[in-house]
């Protein structure tokens, strides 16, 4: 009974309920809202989203079977429009078989490994983010629902920590700009709610698509902080909490930012 | 692999334009930018792209540098009898792309 009560207990206590946001549901707004009319347009049509070129891809290479297992991703998953519907929305995510919180660049990378037997792809490569465009993209418009109980929970309380704490030369944390400015300019640009809806998404800046752990970098870089290299547990802590963060909101992948 | 995305209408009413758009995968690389050893990276644009209308040339553009990465054009064509868009282009390397599209004239 005392082991039924402390499980009881420990789901209380673990959960992160919503009220603990600084944001409520009501106040909180995609990145896109605070962009410019024509790149709200570049984001909404698809032919003009230069992302969709990385999803076509991503289809080609989901169909494509690995030399040395004879698999493709649609061998064991079939078709991603339904098997993957929804799925990037929960992401990143605590995967047993990884015993580690993965976001969806790993998961494909632990996939193509464990299961095609194929060598990782690189980060920011071409044909990673091709897949994670295409994957993410069968989850547009379904509301972000990270689960940060359980396994999560340690990869999440570093996350917040991460967020909380000043880095860099700036001296600065993510909540500063991010929960006490958003809605205000930094020099030409109005700073964002952090929400990381776009992601993986096609960034004017960069001419190109890339990872959200890219862009959490360019943060970083931002306030001449450290940043942790591509993949770094770091990142994907993070990225969880900003999935956490902004649950509710609908997954735009491909978006488009400046 | 995909290199360009096309959108014509599948059915255009003869003798009235109709809205031709292509988004062409293309890094665009403009020659001014060097890599992280300092390097000059080549210039490496489109140059020239056509679009023929059953044989007849019907759009041509000549691109540069200035023009970002993954470029797209947006434009009309005179709906006259059915039949095929044929998109070409080529960039600095030489290297060529072609997409075709097909529009119905009703």
């Amino acid at each position: 009974m005392w082991r039924a009560l402390a499980v009881f207990v420990a789901c209380f206590a673990g959960g992160a309920p919503a009220q603990e946001r600084l944001l409520p549901l009501s106040e909180l707004r995609s990145g896109v809202t605070f962009a410019g009319a024509n790149v709200r347009a570049m984001q909404a049509d698809d032919l003009a989203n230069p992302g969709m070129l990385w999803v076509e891809r991503g289809e080609t290479l989901w169909n494509r079977s690995a030399a040395s297992s004879g698999k493709a991703c649609a061998s064991c998953h079939g078709a991603a429009q339904t098997s993957m519907r929804g799925v990037a929305a929960h992401y990143p995510k605590y995967v047993g078989d990884a015993s580690a919180v993965l976001d969806l660049e790993a998961r494909i990378n632990d996939c193509r490994t464990r299961r095609q037997q194929v060598p990782a792809l690189a980060r920011e490569s071409e044909d990673l983010l091709a897949l994670s465009a295409f994957v993410a993209y069968q989850s547009r418009g379904a509301p972000l629902a990270v689960s940060v109980d359980g396994a999560a929970r340690a990869a999440f309380d570093r996350g917040r920590e991460f967020y909380f704490q000043r880095h860099g030369q700036m001296n600065i944390a993510c909540t500063q700009c991010h929960d006490q400015n958003w809605g205000k300019r930094l020099l030409a640009e109005t700073i964002s709610q952090g929400n990381p809806t776009a992601f993986p998404g096609y960034r004017l800046e960069w001419q190109s698509l890339g990872s959200l752990q890219r862009r959490l970098r360019a943060c970083l870089f931002g306030i001449r902080a450290e940043m942790p290299a591509p993949g770094a547990p770091e990142l994907t802590d993070l990225e969880l909490y900003l999935a956490w963060r902004a649950q509710g909101l609908p997954l735009e992948a491909p978006g488009v930012r400046r | 692999m995909p290199d360009a995305r096309i959108s014509v209408p599948q059915e255009a009413p003869r003798g009235k334009p109709f809205e031709v758009r292509i988004l062409i995968r293309h890094p665009m690389e403009t020659g001014y930018r060097t890599d992280d050893t300092g390097k000059p990276i080549p210039r490496n644009v489109v140059t020239m792209l056509t679009c023929r209308y059953n044989g007849e040339t019907v759009f041509s553009a000549r691109l540069s540098p200035g023009i970002a990465a993954n470029p797209y054009l947006r434009f009309f064509v005179t709906a006259r009898e059915s039949g095929e868009l044929a998109f070409d282009w080529v960039d600095d390397r030489g290297v060529r792309g072609s997409e075709r599209a097909t529009v119905t004239v009703v």
